[in-house]
């Protein structure tokens, strides 16, 4: 049974994204996610500075089995990179929900967090 | 997932914690924890490996010897009882149906080990091959279990449960003997590029043996392992894998096995003209093995291309070297280019193609 956290919002594409509560919010990938892939490999992080969409693909995350594609879960501007996935991608699988983070944003419109997956929802997805 | 058949070992699996997925239509174990994890322990330690939907038949009979020099590239004529040998088996255009192990237990009577994904294409090639010889062809995969216990512990592990002579059985060599009370096949072969042993034993078996390997591999660091090690230790290593450097339109000449096409055979064999017109062919193709440096895998099916940007080949196996912990793999290009500079392009980056001859890393196997 894979870990779902209660204070943080989930994309049906299995990003999460934690609330900071001041326009700024963290992205990664879940537990469920990391599971699935199996051991990971590599993740290409944006570059600060680049704004996304929400839906919009903002980097890769490769394991042994496969590529697969990041969507932003809200729409923003990037404004940190974990930097030390690059050398450490398997910090991913070890812990997703925080050491593991991917990038932060800056939310353009906080309306679209209302419309992610809270924890019971998201579970209810994987299940 | 349905249809998919099962080794006397999928409930010791699950058991386990392995996660299955279908392989070449068996529910096989891809990994317990961690695939890079269970790779490192092969080579650092030692590694358990189910291997049991692997396809046996028996072959005996006065003209089996015969029989099999004609059907396979590699020349059986050199083995004895107790000797192992490894082989293609190809068709006439010298493409290849399979490749195999030959285990000579007395004369006339010898047995295979073949692919499971080949398993009913072999045995209706071999039969069919058979024809004006006096053989029997027996399929025995559903009766065996097949366990691989590889790596630099392997010997003292299994030495600890048995009274075969283990330091005196060399590569590619095999007895018979028990087990753990279990009588087995004991054959110092493997797939790994490590030394380690595979052991042939009734189905029925198999549970009581892996346990029994388990618990003696437990002070040693025995690390029970999926398929997907299998693949990257073989890959790591440069053994070629069936449907990937070897399969029915590359030929064990392109695949850089021209030491098993043993083309002085006196009474010939099924391929020879044509693997001979290769070897002399200035367009025939060539395998290679390459690194890039970085960490994105290159898949197989990926282009590879020559300095201008043109498509010169494909990739045919692609992993991340857990070892190097850089992208390793194989490719099929024209062989006068083979030395030229090559790259792939990934998701709009390229990677320059460093030829390496392999193993990727130092192997230790036994003598």
């Amino acid at each position: 049974m894979s870990e779902i956290l209660p204070d943080r919002r989930y994309a049906k594409s299995h990003e999460w994204v934690l609330d900071a509560g001041d326009g700024t919010v963290t992205v990664g990938i879940s537990d469920y996610a990391q599971e699935s892939l199996g051991d990971i490999t590599f993740v290409e992080v944006p570059g600060v500075g680049d704004t996304f969409a929400a839906g919009e693909v903002f980097g890769v995350v490769e394991s042994v089995k496969a590529a697969s594609d990041l969507y932003a879960p809200v729409g923003g501007e990037v404004i940190a990179v974990n930097e030390e996935l690059d050398a450490a991608p398997e910090t991913v699988n070890q812990s997703p929900y925080a050491d593991g983070w991917i990038m932060k944003l800056r939310v353009a419109d906080a309306a679209q967090l209302e419309a992610l997956l809270d924890g019971t929802a998201y579970a209810a997805e994987t299940a | 997932m349905p249809d998919l058949q099962r080794t006397s070992l999928y409930q010791f699996h699950v058991d386990q914690g392995g996660r299955m997925v279908d392989f070449a239509g068996w529910e096989m174990p891809v990994q317990y924890k961690s695939i890079l994890e269970e790779h490192k322990a092969v080579r650092e330690r030692a590694g358990l490996f189910d291997v049991s939907h692997m396809g046996e038949v028996d072959v005996t009979g006065p003209g089996v010897q015969a029989f099999l020099n004609q059907l396979i590239t590699n020349d059986v004529s050199t083995l004895y009882p107790g000797r192992v040998l490894y082989s293609p088996m190809c068709r006439p255009d010298g493409g290849v149906v399979d490749d195999l192990l030959v285990y000579m237990r007395e004369p006339n009577v010898y047995f295979l080990c073949i692919n499971a994904s080949n398993i009913a294409k072999d045995l209706a090639w071999m039969q069919k091959q058979a024809a004006g010889f006096d053989v029997t062809i027996t399929d025995r995969s559903s009766d065996y279990a097949l366990l691989a216990l590889q790596g630099p512990r392997a010997q003292d592990i299994l030495q600890s449960l048995t009274g075969a002579k283990l330091p005196i059985l060399r590569y590619y060599h095999f007895q018979e003997g028990t087990v753990a009370g279990v009588q087995c096949f004991i054959s110092r072969t493997g797939y790994t590029g490590e030394d380690g042993f595979e052991l042939y034993h009734a189905a029925a078996d198999a549970p009581t043996l892996a346990v029994a390997l388990l618990r003696a591999g437990e002070s040693s660091g025995l690390q029970l392992s999926g398929l997907g090690a299998r693949d990257s230790l073989r890959l790591e290593a440069g053994h070629p894998l069936y449907g990937h450097e070897l399969n029915d339109d590359l030929s064990p000449i392109a695949a850089g096995l021209g030491w098993t096409v043993k083309l002085k055979k006196p009474a010939g064999f099924i391929g020879a003209e044509s693997l001979a017109a290769e070897k002399k062919n200035s367009e025939r193709r060539k395998v290679i093995f390459f690194k890039t440096g970085d960490r994105r895998i290159v898949r197989a099916g990926t282009v590879v291309l020559d300095a201008s940007g043109e498509t010169v080949g494909s990739v045919l196996s692609g992993t991340l070297s857990p070892m190097l912990g850089e992208a390793i793999g194989s490719a099929v290009v024209p062989a006068v280019i083979a030395n030229d500079p090559l790259h792939v392009d990934l998701r709009g980056t390229s990677f320059n193609l460093q030829l390496v001859k392999p193993p990727f890393v130092e192997l230790k196997k036994s003598a």
